[in-house]
């Protein structure tokens, strides 16, 4: 059984009545099937209009929904021989980001993605998708490998930031983001960075200094989570609701700021609720962002990198 | 993090800015009292010093301009872009009165003062953050200032000194704040591509956004004693890891054992290290013109 979000409360209270309705019909000989005909055209307007107008912290309840399609789901449907490779070469393996490479459409590409766990136990060994140094760095090292081989890097974001513990303090956190934010900058192929489900301060950015931003329709971008905001800019984390309103933090949001290049439409509901359909949405997406970068020479690609980032900030002259 | 300096800060103000809610035991101004040990020292005399305590050598938090004067040849520093403006692109209330507020106490128009200039002979371009000015967090503005700063350095083959006093973003400004280190980046990228030096010199504090881009990434990495340096706020760590942290945690020394600076440097060597390793990569003298 599903996980509800408070929002969807009257959609499930249908889909139940509607089935409550179907069982008594198969069990007796009063027809209902015109009344059943009924409320599923009131089902279908019901979601409609729920899933249509989702607020900022709604979509933040989607995207943080415990059965949301992670990177290695999206991995598993989106690339043919995916093989995972591991470790920084300097301290360890670090399992909440993972990396490979595989066949998109039939050319080889490198994808990195940031990876919750799916259940607790998943989630203790992910470190619940907040990296360590190691984990920016192995990124960086199959990014190298990547241009290396003239492969296009897809990197998946989703994280609630990087790990703010003792042992990633010591082994460097800033230094690990600060250095993939300046080597994606001079990265020679095509980078695609999309935004999964959270992307939240450096350690999203630290894989998202990319040719082509996308966002999922119900994933959100921000500085800090709305509940981080809400404690120090109002002294009050229960007003994270109203911050992620504040914060423009959602896909539409950024997309109206020019921060994002595109938002990859979302299943109805979430992509919990069709992760291969969802799958074929990012495919789409994926394949017309590459296609816009294919046989730009590394120079070029910098440069577009550039202009990108450059001209991003909010000021009178 | 932000708060947390924030309320640290409070205590620990230097009084040579004056401040409405600055309460001390010494009149402003005239004395200044050393939040470490105590010792109240005239204020005329710790410039001289470069505001160092002379007794426990406590390194007190310095005006983007107070470290002009003691890096740059006389007369030699150049400010620009001083008239770019914040805007409040969220709409937060009190932002703007916030910023207005800043500009009025540190005369500058934001948290980074930017220029070019000579130390021991050479040109160089620098960008010095002002952690007076809304706790030298990053918004658009202090990025802005600071991508130009980098690409007048490209533009005339200069070394790009970059000065860090920052809490980190700039909350109030959203993902704009977060993209700033992306673009400081990207420009710092292109310079480096042209072989020129860049040097950062983290100081009190230099923690969260700003620790995590352009700060950490020089060729070279000095620090101030003593400077906070890291990511994540200590407190965060602490509820994180449910441990108490050692006293020295996050400090220039703890980093500098943990291999993240080349060196720690008291204030008083700061010129002098500065220009020697300036001179070790620039030849001949380069005039901007
Ligand atoms: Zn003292």
């Amino acid at each position: 059984m599903s996980k509800t979000l408070t929002f969807e409360e009257p959609i499930i209270k249908l889909r139940e009545k509607i089935k409550e309705l179907e069982e008594f019909t198969n069990s007796s000989e009063v027809d209902l099937s015109k009344e059943i005909e009924n409320l599923k055209i009131r089902l279908k307007n019901l979601e409609e209009d729920i899933y249509e107008n989702m607020d900022p912290w709604e979509r933040v309840q989607v995207a943080r929904h415990p059965e949301r399609p992670t990177s290695l789901d999206y991995i598993g449907e989106l690339f043919e021989d995916f093989i995972e490779f591991h470790g920084d070469r300097v301290f360890g393996d670090d399992a909440a980001i993972v990396g490979g490479i595989g066949f998109f459409d039939n050319k080889p590409v490198t994808i990195i993605g940031q990876q919750r766990g799916r259940d607790t136990k998943e989630n203790l060994k992910r470190n619940f998708g907040m990296p360590h140094p190691d984990g920016y760095r192995k990124a960086l090292r199959l990014m190298k490998q990547a241009e290396k081989f003239q492969r296009p890097i897809i990197c998946l974001i989703d994280t609630k930031g990087a790990y703010p513990g003792k042992a990633a303090e010591e082994r460097g956190q800033s230094e690990a983001i600060a250095r993939n934010l300046v080597e994606m900058a001079g990265l020679k192929v095509p980078v695609i960075s999309i935004v999964i489900g959270e992307g939240a301060s450096g350690g999203a950015l630290a894989i998202g200094v990319a040719n082509q931003f996308l966002m999922l329709e119900n994933s959100w971008c921000s500085v800090i989570s709305p509940e981080g905001a809400a404690s120090i800019l109002w002294r009050d984390a229960s007003l994270a609701k109203q911050m992620a309103e504040a914060m423009k933090i959602t896909a539409p949001h950024l997309k109206e700021m020019g921060i994002i290049d595109d938002i990859i439409p979302e299943v109805m509901g979430g992509a919990h609720r069709d992760p291969k359909k969802q799958s074929e949405f990012i495919r789409e997406a994926l394949r017309n962002s590459l296609a816009a970068f294919e046989g730009m020479d590394g120079e070029s690609l910098i440069e577009d990198r550039y202009s990108k980032y450059r001209n991003l900030g909010v000021f009178t002259e | 993090m932000i708060r947390e300096l924030f309320t640290k800060h409070k205590r620990k103000q230097a009084i040579t800015i004056p401040s409405a809610e600055a309460k001390n035991d010494v009149p402003e101004g005239i004395m200044t009292k050393c939040p470490e040990c105590k010792e109240i020292i005239l204020t005329k005399d710790l410039m001289k010093t470069a505001k160092v305590c002379p007794k426990c050598d406590h390194h007190f938090k310095m005006t983007a301009w107070e470290r002009v004067e003691c890096l740059f040849d006389e007369d030699t520093f150049e400010s620009m872009d001083n008239h770019l403006k914040t805007e409040n692109p969220l709409n937060f209330p009190s932002y703007m009165e916030k910023v207005a507020s800043d500009k009025e106490q540190t005369g500058l128009n934001e948290a980074v003062l930017t220029g070019t200039g000579k130390i021991g002979g050479i040109e160089v371009a620098a960008a010095i953050m002002d952690s007076h000015f809304r706790m030298g967090s990053m918004g658009s503005v202090v990025g802005e200032k600071i991508t130009r700063a980098v690409e007048k350095a490209t533009d005339l083959g200069l070394p790009i000194i970059i000065f860090s006093a920052s809490g980190g973003a700039r909350m109030q400004e959203g993902i704009l704040s977060l993209m700033q280190m992306a673009k400081t980046s990207v420009a710092l990228k292109r310079h480096s591509e042209r072989g020129l030096l860049f040097i950062s010199v983290m100081t009190y504090p230099t923690t969260g956004g700003v620790s995590a881009s352009f700060a950490s990434v020089g060729d070279i990495n000095i620090a101030e004693p003593k400077a906070l340096i890291g990511f994540a706020g200590r407190r965060v760590i602490e509820q994180t890891v449910r441990e108490k942290l050692p006293n020295d945690f996050q400090t220039a020394e703890f980093q500098l054992n943990h291999g993240q600076l080349d060196a720690v440097v008291h204030r008083e060597k700061m010129k002098e290290t500065l220009s020697k390793i300036i001179r070790l990569h620039v030849r001949e003298e380069k005039v901007h013109e």
